[in-house]
C-alpha cells in the first residue's frame, strides 16, 4: 500500500491533530491549567484554518483522489472546508463564556472535543467519493452532535432535545441506507463514478431507482432540515445550548449542502431531468415557504432562528440547482455570509441568554434603550439575513438567484420568483425584531450588561464579516474563479 | 427448491417495514429504539444478499455491512445513554411526555 496518498488528506489530518492534542490536554492537565483549554483549542484550530489556507494558496492542494478512489479533494473542496473551519472558530470564540460558567468546568473539553470530531466527519463527507465512507462522515458528523445537544444536564428541554435529535437521525439514516442499497443492487458497486456510470448506461427511469433516490435524498435533506423532514429542527435548536445550536445551524447544514451537491452531481447527475428535478423543485419550494410561514409566529428567537435557517436552506439548494460555476461560487458565497449573519444574530443571542436567561422576542422590547451595541449587532444580522443592501446577504442572493436564472429554463424562472416572494415575506419577520428592539415600548426593558471580553470578540469579527464580505468584492470573485476551475465532473449538465 | 435472492429481500423488506410502524405506533422509547435496530438490520440483510446473489465478484456490500452493524451500534449505545438521562431527569420514558416544546 501507498502510504503517501494520506498526505491528501492534509486538512482531515490536521484537524485529526488538534483534536488529539485538544484531548491530552483535557485528560492529563491539572486542574489549574483547564483554564486555559478553550483558548487553546481556537489558537490550534485557528491554525489548522491557516495551514489549509496555506497549502491551497501553494497549490499543493490540487485535484488529488487517493484510496481508490474513495477520497477526492480539490481547491474548491479545501475552500469549502476552510469557510466550515473558520465558522468553528468564531462559534468556538463565542461559546467561551458558556464553556466557562458553573456548570460546564466539568465537561468543557467535551465540547470542544465532540465539536472538533464532528467537524472530521463533515471533511469526510464533502470529500468522500464512496458511500461507505459517505455514511461513516455522515454519522461521526451527526452522532458526537446528538451528545452535544445533550450537554446541558441541568435542563430538561436539552435532554428532550436530544432524544428527538438522535431518534429521527436514526430513522432517517436507516432510510438512507435502505436506498443505498438499493442502489448497490441496481449498480454493483458504491462508488460516485461507478455508479454514475451504470446510470448513465442505463438511465430509464423505473420504480426502485426513483424510490432510493428519493430515500438518498431524504436522508441528506434531513440533515438539512428541508421541508417535508424539518420537523426535528426547531425543538432541537431551542432546547440545546445556544453554542451547540449555533454550530448546528450554520456549519452542520454547509457542510451538508455541500455534500448534498456532492452527491446529487457526482452520483445522480446522468439522471437529473428524468428523475429528480421536480423532486429538487418541490423541494425547494416547500421549504423555502413553510419555513417562512411558520417562522412569523415564532416568539422565542432560537425558534425563530430554526425556521429562518430552514428557509434559508432552500435558497442555499437554488445554488445546487442552478449548475453551473456561478450557481457554485454563489452557493459557497451564501454559506460563508449564512455564517457571518447567522453567528451575529446568536452571539447577540448568547450573549443576552449568558446575562439574563431571557430568550423571548417579548423580552427584547426596548433593548435599543439599555443595550445599544447589541441591537445594533442584531439589526445588521437580521438587514444581512434578510437581504437589504448593502450588507452580505443582499448579494449572496442576488448572486445565488442569478446563478440559477442563467439556467435559462422557463421552470426555473417560476422558481426564481416564489423564492423572490418569499424574500418579501421574509422581510417582515425579520423587521419583527428589529422592531421589538428599536420601536416597541416598555415598561421593563432588559438590564444594561456588558456581555464579556470572548463574546464582544465574537460579535466584532461577525459584524464585520456581514458588512466586509458586502463591500469588498475579492471574496465573491475568488470563489468564482476556484468554482470555474472546478472539474467538470462538479456539473450534470454538459 | 432452490433459495434465490427473494427469498431474502422480502423478509428484509418486511422487517424494514415492521420497523417503520413499530417507530411510529410504539410509546416507549426503549421500544422505539428495537423497532430502529430491526430497520437498520433488515438494511444489512439487503446489502449482503445483492452482494452474495447479485454482484458476487466483490466484497463491497458485505463491507459496507460490517462498517453497518458498528455504526449501529454506536448509534444504540448513544440513544440508550439519552434515554436513561431524560428517565433520570422525567422518571418515566414515554414518548408521549416529551412535549414540553412543541410548533
Amino acid at each position: 500500500m501507498d502510504y503517501s496518498q494520506f498526505l491528501a488528506m492534509k486538512q482531515e489530518l490536521a484537524l485529526l491533530l488538534v483534536f488529539l492534542l485538544v484531548f491530552l490536554y483535557d485528560t492529563f492537565l491539572p486542574k489549574k491549567a483547564q483554564k486555559g483549554l478553550p483558548v487553546f483549542a481556537i489558537v490550534l484550530t485557528l491554525a489548522a484554518t491557516a495551514a489549509g489556507f496555506c497549502c491551497h494558496c501553494l497549490g499543493s492542494a490540487c485535484n488529488t483522489v487517493a484510496f481508490a478512489g474513495m477520497y477526492e479533494t480539490s481547491p474548491v473542496i479545501a475552500a469549502i472546508k476552510g469557510i466550515l473551519n473558520v465558522g468553528a472558530v468564531i462559534v468556538l470564540i463565542q461559546s467561551i463564556k458558556w464553556a466557562d460558567s458553573e456548570n460546564m468546568t466539568m465537561r468543557r473539553g467535551e465540547f470542544y472535543e465532540l465539536l472538533l470530531v464532528t467537524l472530521f466527519g463533515m471533511y469526510l463527507m464533502i470529500s468522500a467519493r464512496h458511500f461507505l465512507l459517505f455514511l461513516i462522515g455522515l454519522e461521526s458528523a451527526s452522532l458526537p452532535l446528538a451528545a452535544m445537544v445533550a450537554l446541558d444536564k441541568n435542563r430538561y428541554e436539552s435532554h428532550e432535545a436530544a432524544v428527538k435529535y438522535i431518534l429521527t437521525a436514526v430513522f432517517s439514516s436507516a432510510i438512507f441506507m435502505l436506498g443505498l442499497s438499493f442502489l448497490y443492487g441496481l449498480t454493483g458497486s458504491l462508488y460516485f463514478q461507478n455508479i454514475y456510470f451504470a446510470l448513465t448506461a442505463n438511465g430509464s427511469a423505473n420504480l426502485l431507482l426513483i424510490l432510493s433516490v428519493a430515500f438518498v435524498i431524504s436522508g441528506i435533506g434531513f440533515k438539512l432540515s428541508l421541508v417535508p423532514f424539518h420537523l426535528w429542527t426547531a425543538d432541537v435548536y431551542q432546547g440545546a445550548p445556544t453554542s451547540v445550536t449555533s454550530y448546528l445551524s450554520v456549519i452542520s447544514k454547509g457542510a451538508t449542502a455541500f455534500a448534498f451537491l456532492v452527491v446529487l452531481v457526482q452520483v445522480f447527475g446522468s439522471i437529473y431531468s428524468s428523475v429528480w428535478e421536480w423532486m429538487l423543485y418541490a423541494l425547494i419550494i416547500l421549504t423555502i415557504t413553510v419555513g417562512n410561514l411558520f417562522a412569523i409566529r415564532q416568539r422565542n428567537m432560537k425558534r425563530f432562528l430554526a425556521f429562518s435557517s430552514v428557509s434559508q436552506a432552500g435558497y442555499i439548494m437554488l445554488g445546487i440547482i442552478a449548475d453551473n460555476a456561478m450557481g457554485m461560487a454563489a452557493m459557497m458565497y451564501y454559506i460563508l455570509v449564512y455564517i457571518f449573519s447567522n453567528l451575529a444574530a446568536f452571539g447577540v443571542i448568547g450573549a443576552i441568554e449568558n446575562a439574563t436567561g431571557k430568550v423571548s422576542m417579548d423580552n427584547y422590547n426596548g433593548l435599543y434603550k439599555t443595550n445599544p451595541r447589541l441591537s445594533f449587532a442584531m439589526m445588521l444580522a437580521m438587514f444581512s439575513l434578510a437581504g437589504i443592501p448593502p450588507f452580505a446577504g443582499f448579494f449572496s442572493k442576488f448572486f445565488i438567484f442569478t446563478g440559477a436564472l442563467n439556467q435559462g429554463s422557463v421552470a426555473i424562472y417560476v422558481l426564481v420568483g416564489i423564492a423572490l416572494l418569499n424574500t418579501i415575506i421574509s422581510l417582515y419577520y425579520y423587521l419583527l425584531v428589529v422592531k421589538a428592539m428599536f420601536i416597541n415600548d416598555t415598561e421593563t426593558p432588559l438590564p444594561t450588561f456588558r456581555s464579556s471580553c470572548s463574546e464582544r470578540l465574537g460579535l466584532w469579527i461577525t459584524v464585520a464579516g456581514v458588512i466586509g464580505l458586502g463591500i469588498v468584492s475579492w471574496f465573491y470573485s475568488s470563489l468564482l474563479e476556484l468554482a470555474q476551475v472546478a472539474p467538470m465532473n462538479m456539473y450534470f449538465i454538459g | 427448491m432452490e433459495i434465490t435472492a427473494i427469498y431474502y429481500l422480502v423478509p428484509a423488506l418486511i422487517m424494514f417495514c415492521c420497523g417503520v410502524y413499530g417507530f411510529i405506533t410504539r410509546k416507549n422509547m426503549i421500544a422505539m429504539l428495537i423497532s430502529l435496530e430491526l430497520m437498520l438490520n433488515a438494511v444489512d440483510i439487503n446489502f449482503a444478499v445483492f452482494n452474495r446473489f447479485l454482484w458476487p465478484g466483490q466484497l463491497e456490500g458485505m463491507f459496507f455491512t460490517l462498517f453497518a452493524i458498528a455504526i449501529a451500534a454506536a448509534e444504540t449505545a448513544l440513544a440508550i445513554a439519552i434515554i436513561i438521562n431524560i428517565f433520570r431527569a422525567a422518571k418515566n420514558i414515554d414518548v408521549r411526555s416529551l412535549n414540553e416544546m412543541k410548533f
